[in-house]
């Protein structure tokens, strides 16, 4: 089979992931959006989906997508430090044009992955798997979403105020994340774009550009709303 | 002004295929800035030859930038500090006074080293020798002005074709990948109404060959064409990917 | 045993030219030659050396047509022997400018640019099969020029006023030998060829047959890689191993580039063939340093906008001289545009011979624009004003590029400065009509062979040659002579010939890496081509080339006693491959000098300065040197035998070359 054993196969399946996988994250960093605007609304988009048999198949397949992305990363970074040889260069400089993010996108990977982690206990612990088993896991009602983040980025929940330093703690951890996120889109989008084969000497840098855009735009949607809590977490200190 | 200078070359000395290598550091004292590079490893191995010692083994043969033989790692770039040329159309004046140059050869498993600097590139020929072709024999061909073919795209395989097959891009990539190399040629000849025919073939089976021969998987860093000395573009990367997974699917 | 010559005397019938009129020659040939039927071309091994234009296109064309063969090159791939180097283009009669082109047309040319030394019928074929090459690289996939209309394109090049040269860039050769090259891999691919890549010949390995007649059997290779010597056995051998321009040490050929293989056929009784017959090309970028390795070579393109000058003005040329003045500060009236001035019809492209004796004389007089005295401007002002930056970008871009990088100054604001330098080989191994030589079962083609460009080749000839040979002419022909081998079966390698082909090797070897004298192979080289290039240079006179045969015999006594070679001749040693070659540079240094020295006209690129006409043009002797100058060896140290075959012109009248009207 052509996706397992040619390399240029092995590459087309990190991009269809890649790429499912940034618009999962366009949708993401759209939704958390709304939270700036309305949390009701936002917890209106956590009830649509919550527990309900598509988000849990959209779930399991972004298991999958996240899954297969991570395997071919390190079976190809495998492959690729075995092509390289044993012998590395004394010497090496930096090479005009050639971004560090490329060069780095395993390390950038997996600090992303590692992150995921921790916000999935954050959030999707304490609401859809809470949800789907009932278990309480935080003290929040599983769809108040909003709440959940309310809470986790700025201390502020239904009991009041807390302004315990873990609060900022997260944001700024969310903010390295986001930064780790933001390096490996932009040399993901385009690269992806670049090996189903969509580019030529017109597109090359255009597609470059989209894919940075791309990057930024959903990188900064979520940093939006991690800012504005850490706006109401200073404003609440204040008070 | 090109002036006299003095440098330190720090080369890869490596006896042969199996022998374990090791840096030298050699001193050489006023050397013209306007030599070419490969006629500073002249001077040099004159030097160790009349001192009854094994000179240097590098590849090099026509020493204006066409036939692919020179190769060389000098100060961490394929073909040495500066933009699209080759090893031998470098020149001194790009290195300063008192300057310690390192030169390697080039590394990457499939470009196993025959000794010192000089690495064995016969995969490429293999990979040629797998697709890299038109099916048409001697004679018996259509005239030469029956196929009209849109200047843009002459020129673009023109481009494409001006390939030299030196490693480089082999050399430059971190992750080992001849991407760019099989590129040129499957772009050429795809672009081309002659090699249009067979292009899903020929795309398939250069691949294959590509990876047989233990190359490894390319991540688009784009080393391979910003260190390339004939500017081969990455877009033909893509182009390669497109035939490929074109030709995969319709199978 | 070599051809047997009636008198010292080779006659059309030994040369095996056709009968009939000329253009009709060719065709009565392939109608009337013995072919190989395909079950018994399988049982033919031939062997070629060499992967250039001729070698890599014969291998493959012959390959393709069912026979084995065994192809070797001294580099790592084939596909980087020197024709890659070729810049400005292909020609062929193909007549689609609408400018009066036809094959007699190029066949003229071809051999009036050769000044009246070539075979007419070769130079005929030449131009016939000429189209066909345009034809064949095409279907290979050749990037050629185009049109806006997608039609191809032409330029002009040097010695004709027609547009008939083909070309891709400025990269010409090279794309036609990676055509060559992808045709061959193909064949590889099908294991119809065996690829020997870093293999040098080192000799040829002759077997009697049952007359008693000694036939090329195979050849001894040196892998260059282990240092082992091998042997390998073929019905016929076909080398196509260039030029031996590099017996100047300076000059436009790759490092590698040898006469090895010429000089191991000739020492079989293969006769060399015009061996004076050097060209000088006059686009190169001017020699900078003692240290130099080679020199580049300017496209002859560039003749097409560019326009050559000197200062009018000895003052003016001496602060020049002095890094006082740059070319774009003299002024146009103080300029010499000496070409369009000495011959208004051509101007800037007057064939290469006349180019550089004109530069040459110019630099003599004084009026050189460099440091050394040694360069002329090639000026792109009036291209640029004409056709504005871009299209001369486009047209010339990549070797503006490559100049820009040697000389560290840019050619569009300052002409370039050139000054010529040897650049190909027109003599070589004396071929027939078949190409072959006068050694049974031994073939030569492309720059090699001596056959088709005479005494001067013109621009855009030698690709055109090389693929003529390779693809249309001698896949024909050698069946001629495989026909009648076909009872031969494949013969072992541990034959008594071979054993002792391959001990005299050795020996030689052994002879060489015991002198353990005192110089580098490169610093005697060097020696040996300061000789070359001012005795058997540009300009030549008896006395001169007394001197040189002198000096390069004591060059050789040195070399023999005084070379030093480091390593084990048992592993990689790239100084013991330079030492063999420059053992046979030496031996064809002097051949030149004896032909020259023979040779009392001046004709093409042999430029005797007794024989010139009172304005300096060349003066040839058609009285007395109508011949093709061939030498025979007679034993190592003896003087060569001359054998001559007469160029007797039956189609064609002989003119004296005229390029001012």
């Amino acid at each position: 089979m052509w996706l397992f054993n040619s390399s240029i196969g092995r590459k087309f399946v990190m991009s269809l992931t890649g790429l499912a996988l940034v618009l999962f994250l366009t949708f993401h960093a759209s939704m958390n959006i709304v939270l700036i605007i309305s949390e009701a609304g936002y917890n209106w988009i956590c009830e649509m989906l919550g527990a309900n048999w598509y988000a849990l198949v959209g779930t399991a397949g972004l298991a999958g997508l996240v899954l297969i992305h991570f395997i071919y990363a390190f079976w190809l970074t495998f492959q690729n430090r075995a092509a390289r040889g044993n012998d590395r260069y004394e010497a090496t400089a930096k090479v005009w044009g050639v971004d560090w993010a490329s060069k780095n996108m395993l390390v950038l990977g997996i600090t992303v992955v590692l992150f995921l982690c921790l916000h999935l206990f954050n959030f999707w612990f304490k609401m859809q798997f809470a949800e789907l088993t009932g278990i309480m896991t935080s003290a929040f009602n599983p769809q108040d979403g909003a709440g959940i983040v309310k809470w986790t980025f700025s201390g502020v929940g239904p009991d009041g105020f807390d302004n315990s330093w873990i609060h900022p703690c997260y944001s700024v951890l969310y903010l390295v994340w986001f930064v780790a996120l933001w390096f490996h889109l932009t040399h993901g989008i385009w690269s992806a774009l670049q090996t189903i084969g969509w580019s030529n000497l017109i597109w090359f840098n255009r597609i470059k550009k989209i894919g940075f855009c791309w990057a930024t735009l959903i990188v900064l949607m979520f940093a939006a709303v991690v800012f504005y809590y850490i706006g109401v977490y200073f404003g609440a200190l204040i008070q | 002004m090109d002036q006299n200078i003095n440098i330190k070359v720090k080369v890869w000395r490596q006896a042969g295929p199996k022998a374990q290598g090791h840096f030298e550091t050699y001193e050489l004292q006023n050397i013209f800035q306007g030599a070419s590079f490969l006629e500073m490893i002249d001077i040099l191995n004159e030097k160790l030859i009349s001192e009854h010692k094994d000179p240097i083994a590098f590849d090099h043969d026509c020493r204006e930038g066409i036939c692919g033989m020179c190769s060389l790692y000098v100060n961490g770039h394929p073909h040495g500090p500066d933009q699209a040329i080759t090893t031998c159309q470098l020149h001194m004046r790009k290195f300063h006074d008192g300057e310690t140059i390192t030169i390697e050869p080039w590394r990457s498993r499939a470009f196993p080293v025959i000794k010192d600097l000089m690495v064995d590139r016969g995969a490429y020929d293999k990979i040629m020798q797998a697709g890299g072709f038109v099916s048409v024999n001697t004679g018996g061909v259509p005239d030469a002005n029956a196929i009209a073919i849109p200047k843009p795209v002459a020129d673009e395989a023109m481009d494409a074709a001006s390939c030299i097959g030196c490693g480089a891009c082999a050399a430059a990539c971190k992750n080992g990948s001849a991407m760019l190399f099989v590129s040129a040629k499957v772009s050429q000849l795809a672009l081309l109404p002659q090699g249009k025919i067979e292009a899903a073939r020929r795309a398939k089976a250069m691949v294959a060959k590509m990876d047989e021969l233990g190359f490894g998987n390319c991540t688009n860093t784009g080393a391979c064409a910003a260190e390339c000395p004939k500017s081969v573009s990455l877009a033909n990367i893509a182009r390669l990917n497109r035939e490929f997974i074109c030709a995969k699917l319709s199978d | 045993m070599a051809l047997q010559t009636q008198n010292g005397i080779i006659t059309p019938e030994m040369a095996k030219i056709p009968q009939g009129p000329l253009e009709k020659k060719w065709t009565n040939y392939k109608d009337h030659q013995k072919l190989v039927n395909p079950a018994n071309k399988r049982k033919l091994d031939v062997i070629v050396v060499g992967t250039g234009l001729a070698g890599a296109s014969a291998a493959a064309s012959l390959a393709e047509m069912g026979f084995n063969v065994l192809n070797f090159c001294i580099q790592d791939s084939p596909r980087r022997a020197h024709s890659i180097a070729a810049q400005g283009g292909i020609n062929a009669a193909k007549n689609y400018q609408n400018d009066g082109d036809s094959i007699y047309r190029l066949y003229y040319d071809t051999i009036k640019g050769g000044d009246y030394r070539a075979r007419e019928a070769n130079v005929y074929r030449l131009a016939e099969v000429s189209n066909n090459i345009i034809d064949q690289c095409v279907a290979q996939g050749v990037p050629f020029a185009r049109e806006y209309g997608g039609l191809l394109d032409n330029r002009s090049f040097g010695g004709a006023q027609v547009s008939r040269t083909f070309y891709a860039k400025g990269q010409t050769g090279q794309q036609l030998l990676l055509g060559a090259y992808s045709a061959l891999s193909r064949q590889i691919g099908k294991g119809k060829v065996k690829m020997y890549t870093r293999y040098e010949m080192l000799d040829i390995v002759m077997v009697k047959d049952e007359n008693g007649e000694e036939r090329a059997r195979g050849i001894i290779a040196r892998n260059l890689v282990t240092g082992r010597i091998e042997r390998f056995f073929a019905h016929a051998v076909v080398i196509g191993s260039g030029g031996y321009g590099n017996t100047f040490f300076l000059s436009t050929n790759a490092m590698a580039s040898n006469g090895s293989a010429a000089m191991q056929m000739y020492r079989h009784g293969a006769f060399f063939a015009n061996p004076c017959y050097a060209q000088i090309h006059p686009t190169c970028i001017p020699k900078h340093g003692d240290f130099q390795s080679k020199l580049t070579l300017m496209s002859e393109s560039l003749r097409n906008d560019g326009r050559i000058w000197v200062p009018k003005k000895l003052e003016d040329a001496k602060k020049l001289q002095a890094g006082e003045l740059k070319g774009r500060d003299i002024p146009e009236e103080d300029r010499d545009y000496y070409l369009e001035r000495r011959y208004p019809a051509f101007g800037n492209l007057v064939p290469r011979d006349v180019a550089s004796r004109a530069a040459k004389e110019r630099c003599d007089a004084g009026f050189g624009v460099n440091n050394t005295g040694l360069a002329v401007f090639l000026d792109f002002n009036e291209a640029i004003q004409r056709l504005g930056k871009d299209v001369v970008a486009q047209k010339y871009g990549n070797l503006f590029q490559m100049y820009e990088k040697i000389v560290d100054e840019n050619p569009y604001e300052n002409p370039m400065m050139i000054f010529p330098a040897i650049h190909y080989t027109m003599g070589g191994t004396w071929v027939d009509y078949e190409l072959q030589t006068s050694v049974k079962g031994l073939f030569c083609i492309g720059e090699a062979n001596f056959s088709d460009h005479g005494a001067n080749r013109l621009g855009a000839s030698a690709l055109m040659q090389g693929l003529a040979d390779g693809y249309f002419v001698l896949p024909y022909t050698i069946q001629n002579y495989l026909a009648d081998q076909i009872g031969v079966p494949r013969m072992s390698t541990d034959l008594p010939e071979f054993a002792a082909a391959e001990k005299a090797v050795e020996e030689k070897i052994q002879k060489l890496m015991a002198v353990q004298g005192k110089r580098s192979v490169d610093s005697i080289h060097k020696e040996l081509g300061l000789i070359m290039w001012d005795f058997v240079g540009m300009g030549r006179t008896a006395e001169g080339l007394k001197t040189a045969i002198k000096k390069i015999d004591a060059i050789k006594k040195e070399f023999w006693t005084n070379v030093f070679i480091p390593g084990k001749a048992d592993a990689l040693n790239n100084e013991l491959e330079k030492a063999l070659r420059l053992a046979d540079f030496i031996e064809i240094g002097r051949l030149m000098a004896v032909d020259a020295l023979h040779r009392e006209e001046s004709c093409g690129g042999h430029f005797r300065e007794e024989y010139q006409t009172p304005d300096g043009e060349a003066l040839r002797q058609d009285d007395k040197f109508s011949y093709v100058g061939c030498w025979k060896y007679t034993g190592e140290d003896n003087e060569p035998e001359l054998i001559k075959e007469p160029l007797d012109y039956e189609f064609t009248e002989r003119k004296t070359r005229n390029y001012k009207a």
